[in-house]
């Protein structure tokens, strides 16, 4: 799994440091999202998916066999 | 997701509660949703829009730029409202600007209010809640859990954050629940809106004077707002933060009371807090109701939405798409509720949220534990519902337990 992030879409809700803490940080003076880990472990997947399907700015991509997914 | 039926007459805004049901959406919107997760919708004011019920449609609007957020142009939903169109947003309310403008004051304020540091506050709103337990035990069996528990757990904190003195509260509290009434005459909002931009005023005066250690100082200190601006601007967070977090307490205590089960699963176990929550959230979704109007035509599930046109998305009826929520009518702590459009959804999502979430996870827990006995003091029925208003909730919640 690759994931990636924009920051420039960001809008700092945080919903992906609350899902998957450990993969997403924000940062502590913008709240723009950091990315930890962009090759997360397997049992990581699912929170990596969900926080994709809810960051509110669709500023999170999870690419999954070389095959890029938004949600 | 279904078309709408070719022939199928525009609805108007289901508004009225089913008695007995204080926690489910308006009837008639559960309906829509089955069968017109997107329906024309005639406006109070004669404008033909849409109405949007279904967690996919809801979902969609907001998180798509070419629906504006600006409140000249959108049709109000709801009767009663102002004659003519709207004026644009005051200086200041973000929820009713688009990009970039919205972007610019959304990129001043992010960094404050992070998962991170909202966290740090825990024991802090853990100290104000035990004051707050402290002071209802005092006050005896019988009193009312909005006034003494509900509204000042979230008044103290947003006030402790923006560097707002507590004690002026009286200056702007009733200004800010005259706001969130959708009832509320042309006149008295207006008056109201002056009050607390007058006082905001005096605030941001002695800040830039003397700068402090809180968001308005930093804001006062650092960044390139007016005083316009930071007056404005502070009069909004003040006003976000108080009645929306005040009615989650008091509606999600009164959920509580009233699925016993629930409310002992919460008690015993305090992990699931963070879960519970958000099932909360899902369940009683008091901020239930928001509008977009499309900037150019724009498709959504198959249906063409034009240029001008608002659409009315029900936050309250999207977080009850079975869709979505398999049983979506039962309140069910251990569910996994993430997803749901209680915060919203888009650019324009709580900016607030991580802290509504530690203060509702805080406050909801303590008061079970504290009072492992506690019940309405009041037949269920007779709980006044805040019917009419911008957030829903309760206007009171008399409480009793076992004084030992
Ligand atoms: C449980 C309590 C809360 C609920 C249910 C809630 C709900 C919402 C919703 C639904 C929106 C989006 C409105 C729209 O798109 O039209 C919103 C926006 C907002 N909320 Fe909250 N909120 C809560 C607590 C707070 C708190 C504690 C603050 C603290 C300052 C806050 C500040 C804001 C701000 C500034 C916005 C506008 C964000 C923007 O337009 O970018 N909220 N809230
Ligand atoms: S959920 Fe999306 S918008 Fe929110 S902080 Fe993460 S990346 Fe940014």
């Amino acid at each position: 799994m690759d994931v990636r992030v924009d920051r420039d879409r960001c809008l700092g809700a945080g919903m992906c440091a609350l899902t998957a803490p450990g993969v997403f940080d924000q940062d502590q003076d913008q709240g723009l999202v950091v990315l930890l880990d962009p090759h997360p472990p397997e049992d990581r997947h699912a929170a990596v998916r969900l926080a994709a399907g809810v960051c509110p700015a669709s500023a999170v991509t999870v690419a999954e066999h070389g095959r890029p997914t938004t949600a | 997701m279904q078309h709408e039926p070719t022939h199928a007459a525009p609805v108007t805004l289901p508004t009225g509660r089913a008695a007995g049901c204080p926690f489910d959406p308006p009837a008639g919107l559960a309906q829509l949703r089955e069968e017109r997760p997107l329906a024309r919708m005639t406006y109070p004011d004669g404008h033909v829009g849409w109405l949007a019920t279904g967690h996919a449609a809801v979902r969609f609007v907001l998180g798509d730029p070419r629906f504006s957020s600006r409140y000249e142009l959108m049709h109000y939903p709801f009767p009663g409202g102002p004659e003519g169109p709207l004026p644009p947003a005051p200086v200041g309310d973000m929820t009713g600007m688009d990009a970039p403008e919205h972007t610019r004051l959304r990129r001043l304020l992010m960094g404050r209010f992070t998962v991170r540091r909202m966290r740090q506050l825990t024991d802090w709103v853990r100290e104000i809640t035990a004051e707050h337990l402290d002071a209802l035990e005092r006050r005896g069996p019988g009193t009312d859990l909005v006034e003494a528990y509900a509204r000042p757990i979230p008044a103290l904190v947003i006030c402790e954050l923006l560097g707002v003195p507590y004690a002026d509260r009286g200056r702007f509290q009733d200004h800010a629940h005259t706001l969130m009434s959708m009832e509320a005459a042309p006149e008295d909002r207006h008056a109201a809106m002056n009050g607390l931009l007058e006082y905001m005023a005096e605030l941001v005066a002695a800040k830039r004077a003397a700068p402090c250690d809180d968001l308005l100082g930093d804001l006062a200190r650092e960044s390139d707002l007016t005083d316009e601006e930071l007056v404005g601007l502070g009069g909004f967070l003040l006003a976000a933060g108080l009645d929306t977090t005040a009615n989650m307490i008091a509606h999600g205590t009164f959920a509580l009371l009233s699925n016993p089960a629930q409310a002992e699963a919460l008690r015993d176990d305090p992990e699931l807090a963070p879960q519970a929550v958000e099932e909360l959230m899902r369940y009683l979704t008091v901020a239930h109701t928001s509008v977009r109007t499309a900037l150019e035509d724009v498709e959504v599930g198959g249906q063409v939405v034009r240029a001008g046109e608002s659409v009315t998305v029900s936050l309250e009826a999207a977080n009850r798409d079975p869709e979505r929520f398999p049983d979506p009518d039962v309140l069910d702590l251990h569910r996994r509720a993430t997803g749901h459009l209680g915060f919203g959804h888009g650019i324009h999502q709580c900016l607030g949220q991580q802290l509504a979430r530690v203060e509702l996870a805080v406050a909801l827990p303590a008061l079970l534990t504290r009072f492992p006995a506690l019940r309405l003091d009041t037949p269920a029925d007779e709980v006044p519902l805040r019917t009419g208003m911008n957030i829903y909730g309760v206007h009171r919640l008399p409480v009793t337990w076992d004084e030992d």
